[in-house]
């Protein structure tokens, strides 16, 4: 592990104790989504459109309502126009996308819904419902959205960006742009330059937990949620909106959650649960099957991107020219904004325009995946670097250590960076024993780096002191990557009692202040926050506390090691479990509350090296070797750091190897299943080596920057860096897959 | 839907007899899927597992007899029978994944009749034999006569497969079957290879046997690459002989797995490659073991 500060004398932040979830998940207690049922509860099933685009000319749902156990049938009907009522366009969107109007826009798209007493009559019954569509041309691809003749998603659709606005809706919804400097004296300069294009295909988030909503809805209008989801407070808020009802009606409970990255920030089941259980007068549950996860959910976008860079003899960066067009899926929506703002991030470039589209198109919407539109465009970017290091025969550390941001740095998307860590992972990397191993036939070696920005939101904790002086840590951030752990640790550093005397809790939306969604690797940054302001206060008040007991003046008083101490010791000190125990005296419960805007962010780098060997005869690639080194600030968890690293490599690893919606020509998803769906398999990757880097952010007390998702920044380019320099073909396509690497290699050959 | 789990072979094929939408099924690994998607709504299913003799594997002095219903674990655990049948075993072992292959059966591996069922070139090459239970007794297959194209087969709706009988690993014989996945497990072969070889006493081909599957209907012989082994010692020469001949035996389709290009040259790969092996392990095959 590169340490670059010392740890000072943590006793708790930076070990690696028993995870407080463990027993309850091993044991197969923990309840997820789908593990709820309540008395007289009802089994739902959403009948979704077959076609990627069509008119709903009709619905007929008599048939359906009619059959045995049938108790409710829904329809877009059922839910309040946004539209007419004159709500924002993007809360239109995410009504729409619940449940169709008037249009569907994408095969799965959820045109109606049933409950029934059992899964089968409800299964029985969806299929009874019957929908007459009028079947409209679609389109597919950001190139087929952007032809001049294209078949429109959104007739209204008027590109924003662009200045003077143009008269003629398409399927572009927005234009964004980053420009510095001059290009062609940037690429005057220049000894060599590379141009390329890549593309990209939508690859799904991958969560083993399918979505799965139970909804409870009272007479009064009130309704509870169970759901598995990345933020219970944000489900609420959405489901309100769609549903067209105060938040305030509706409680919502997190269940224990099997993935999200990114995909379980968003809104599918549980304004249809809630509906009907509303119409049914009983709980109704919705859970998903894997080929609904694949054909309604998720995924991340398909892409269009050109580089063109330029570099000096000496490995400077004279000028970075990029193009993006990022589909949306069937809404507005897409990353690009992300990507066109982490494209070339990393590096601190006097001359660039970066352009970028955001284009809707026949397939599902498009939700979060871990950071967000970065890792297409550090494909492209990093694979072009690569090259251009080649050319210069510059190595391709020294390439990246000559360009890369340090403090002080304009970043591209505009702020100055304050302190980061991007050049310690670079030089993490060159130190690694990996960076000099031996290769052997067909192998070779590639570097790539990443960046993201994380980010910080809002977020309340409450603390309490238990009678026995143990503590609970109530939070309401769902714990997707460890986070209940993270909190136990600072919570035990700041109180100074053992994290095993902590019980860290998720708590449901009536019970705890608001908290964002868990995404933007924020909560160990805010919510960590908000927990350490929470003990904060705690300690203040156990001063307090003390200084009455011992009637001295609260300066006083020292708290050390879970103790009060007087500063001269003309007192025998009081622990906390002493003065838990007589609260009642001094104060009543100890208990205390913290909610904060986060205080600022710290910019996530990792710079990666994968050794891959590529079977020159079937274009089969094996990465056989492969180092993570990443900037976490301050690892509390180092356990459950690692496990992002090495998680977000190895997502990155599917995207680029195998991973892809394949879609036929009628834009209906072929390959919906984890069989054609390939994630890699344990037996698929070697161990993940991981170097954590740790310069502290300055805006957290512990100096934690967020690490759940830079890791997925820089794999698509770290294998195709490395595909390049084992077998010397360019890889410019994603997926990598056997097939295309044969392609390549033959090309080569012919 | 009925579920029964008769104890004998008469038994199963009376049921079979008078149930006219019955369908047997052993580890169910493709069963289940099936049902579940709604492809397949039998009205009884019966359960072959129940059947002594279908789940066993004995082996006598000629040959071996592997029940139709027997879990392929047991197959690739065996170690007299995996050190005799390496390829088979291997095939029988990339089935899917351990908790698969402790359920997954050759019978069903056979009569699922997917074009890309991992065991069938490995059966094939070693001139595996079905023995089939009807209502007039039992009948002798082999099984390259079983499958006629995609889930389609020979048997009649009231007959099953009993056992598998594989006669016994001649001296100076090997075999051997490689697959083409993108990933390394819990996939569905893109190109599957199987190779069997005998040497004479100076080392070369004396018989070849090379079979492909997932690159046509139903798995396909290689004659011309048989042809050309015999009698060589597998030279460059002749190896790329074979790979050609793969290739152009092959008749594949363009699917979300794979072109018809890719699957060509792959096919003659893995047809070298398994050749290359199967020789290997002939050589070590000798009197002694
Ligand atoms: C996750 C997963 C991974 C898989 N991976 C692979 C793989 O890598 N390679 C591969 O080849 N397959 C794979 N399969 C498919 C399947 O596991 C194999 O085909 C397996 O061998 C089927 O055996 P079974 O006993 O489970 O068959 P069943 O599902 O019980 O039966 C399959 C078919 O054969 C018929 N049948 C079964 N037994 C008999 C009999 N004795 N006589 C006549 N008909 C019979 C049944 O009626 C049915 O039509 C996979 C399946 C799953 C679910």
């Amino acid at each position: 592990m590169a340490i670059t500060e010392e740890n000072p004398g943590y006793k708790w932040v930076g070990t690696r104790p028993v995870r407080p979830d463990g027993v309850e998940k091993v044991t197969g207690k923990a309840r997820f989504g789908a593990d709820l049922i309540l008395p007289g509860m009802l089994h739902g099933k959403v009948v979704r459109s077959p076609h990627a685009h069509a008119r709903i000319v009709s619905i007929d749902t008599s048939a359906a309502e009619s059959m045995e156990g049938v108790k409710a049938v829904i329809t877009g009907a059922d839910f309040p126009d946004l539209a007419a009522n004159g709500a924002h366009p993007s809360e239109i969107d995410v009504a729409n996308n619940t449940i169709a109007r008037d249009k569907v826009l994408y095969e799965g798209h959820v045109v109606a819904a049933v409950a029934a007493i059992t899964r089968e009559q409800a299964e029985a019954a969806a299929k009874a419902v019957t929908v007459t569509y009028e079947v409209l041309p679609h389109v597919l691809t950001v190139d087929e959205a952007m032809a001049d003749d294209a078949p429109l998603l959104h007739d209204a659709m008027i590109t924003k960006g662009v200045d003077p606005a143009p008269e003629e809706p398409s399927n572009i919804a927005s234009k964004i742009l980053h420009e510095r400097g001059d290009l062609d004296q940037g690429f005057g300069e220049a000894d060599s330059v590379v141009e390329r294009e890549f593309t990209t295909k939508p690859v799904h988030q991958g969560y083993i937990e399918p979505h799965a909503a139970v909804a409870d809805a009272n007479t009064d209008g009130r309704a509870h949620i169970w759901c598995s989801s990345q933020g219970h407070f944000q489900m609420r808020a959405y489901t309100a909106t769609v549903l067209g009802v105060s938040p305030g009606t509706l409680k919502v409970t997190a269940a224990e959650i099997g993935g999200g990255f990114g995909g379980k920030t968003v809104i599918y089941l549980e304004p249809l649960a809630v509906r009907l259980s509303q119409r049914a007068g009983r709980p109704v549950k919705l859970v998903m099957d894997r080929d609904e996860v694949f054909r309604a959910t998720g995924p991340t976008s398909g892409t269009r991107i050109k580089v063109k860079m330029g570099v000096s003899k000496d490995g400077k960066i004279t000028a970075a020219e990029v193009w993006m067009a990022y589909e949306a899926g069937a809404y507005a929506g897409s990353p690009v904004g992300a990507a066109g703002m982490t494209a070339i991030a990393c590096y601190d470039i006097p001359n660039f325009v970066v352009e970028g589209y955001d284009v809707v198109c026949n397939k599902p919407r498009v939700a979060a995946y871990r950071a967000p539109g970065a890792p297409m465009a550090a494909f492209a970017v990093e694979s072009v670097l690569d090259e251009l290091a080649r050319n210069i025969e510059m190595d391709p550390i020294d390439i990246r250590l000559a360009n890369a941001a340090v403090e002080g740095t304009q970043a591209s998307y505009g702020p100055k960076f304050p302190r980061i860590g991007f050049v310690e992972t670079l030089e993490a990397i060159k130190e690694h024993p990996n960076y000099t191993a031996d290769l052997g036939p067909n192998q070779g070696r590639g570097v790539a780096a990443g960046f993201w920005f994380n980010a910080g939101m809002m977020s309340s904790a409450t603390v309490h002191i238990n009678e026995n002086g143990t503590a609970t840590v109530v939070t309401g951030s769902p714990d997707i990557g460890g986070s209940r752990q993270s909190m136990a640790l600072m919570a035990a550093e700041e109180l100074g009692i053992p994290y095993e005397s902590i019980k860290p809790v998720v708590a449901d939306t009536e019970t705890v202040g608001f908290n964002d969604v868990t995404g933007g690797s924020r909560v160990t940054l805010a919510t960590g926050a908000a927990v350490v302001d929470a003990c904060r206060l705690i300690v203040e008040d156990l001063r307090g506390r003390a200084a009455k007991t011992w009637d001295v003046e609260v300066d006083q008083v020292e708290w050390v090691d879970g103790q009060a101490q007087h500063v001269d010791g003309a007192q025998p000190p009081l622990s906390l479990n002493d003065l838990a125990a007589k609260s009642g005296r001094t104060g009543g419960p100890i208990s205390a509350n913290a909610s904060l805007n986060s205080r600022g962010v710290g910019a996530g780098f990792s710079t990666q090296l994968c050794d891959v060997e590529v079977d020159p005869e079937t274009g089969v690639t094996k990465v056989v070797r492969y180092l993570t080194a990443q900037d976490a600030g301050r690892a509390i968890s180092p356990d459950y750091v690692e496990g992002q690293m090495q998680g977000g490599v190895v997502q990155g690893i599917g995207w680029a190897l195998n991973e892809e919606y394949i879609h036929d020509t009628e834009g209906v998803m072929e390959n919906p299943s984890f069989l054609d769906y390939r994630i890699p398999v344990a037996s698929d990757l070697p161990m993940i080596d991981c170097a954590i880097v740790e310069v502290p952010n300055p805006a957290h007390p512990y100096g934690v920057r967020g690490v759940g998702e830079v890791g997925i920044v820089p794999p698509m380019a770290a294998v195709g860096n490395a595909i390049h320099d084992a077998v010397d073909v360019r890889m410019t396509e994603l997926p990598m897959s056997p097939i295309k690497v044969l392609e390549a290699l033959n090309e080569n050959d012919g | 839907m009925k579920y029964v789990a008769p104890s004998s072979v008469e038994e199963a094929t009376s049921l079979l007899s008078s149930s006219p939408s019955a369908q047997v099924f052993a580890g169910a690994t493709d069963v289940v899927p099936q049902l579940r998607s709604g492809r397949t709504a039998p009205e009884v299913l019966v359960d072959l597992k129940k059947i002594k003799e279908l789940v066993e594997v004995n082996s006598d002095g000629d040959k071996w007899t592997v029940g139709a219903a027997t879990p392929t674990a047991y197959l690739t655990e065996d170690e007299s029978f995996s050190h005799e049948f390496p390829g088979l075993s291997e095939a029988a072992g990339l089935i899917g994944s351990d908790q698969i292959q402790n359920r997954s059966s050759l019978g069903g591996n056979l009569c699922n009749a997917s074009p890309a069922a991992d065991s069938v070139p490995a059966m094939v090459v070693n001139g595996v034999r079905a023995v089939v239970a009807g209502p007039n007794g039992t009948r002798v297959l082999d099984v390259s006569e079983v499958v006629t194209g995609p889930g389609q087969t020979t048997l009649d709706d009231d007959e099953f497969i009993v056992e598998f009988e594989i006669d016994k690993m001649p001296n100076r014989s090997g075999d051997a079957y490689l697959r083409m996945t993108p990933r390394t497990e819990m996939d569905i072969a893109v190109v599957g290879a199987g190779a069997r070889v005998t040497l004479a006493d100076d080392g070369s081909i004396e018989q070849a046997v090379l079979a492909l599957g997932a690159v046509a209907p139903t798995v396909v012989r290689i004659p011309d690459a048989e042809q050309a082994l015999l009698g060589s010692t597998a030279d460059e020469e002749t190896l790329n002989a074979v790979a050609a001949a793969a290739s152009a035996a092959c008749n594949p389709i363009d699917d979300k797995r794979g072109t018809v290009e890719y699957r060509k040259q792959v096919a003659g790969v893995l047809a070298k490659r398994a050749v290359v092996i199967a020789i290997e392990r002939a050589e070590q095959r000798n009197g002694s073991n």
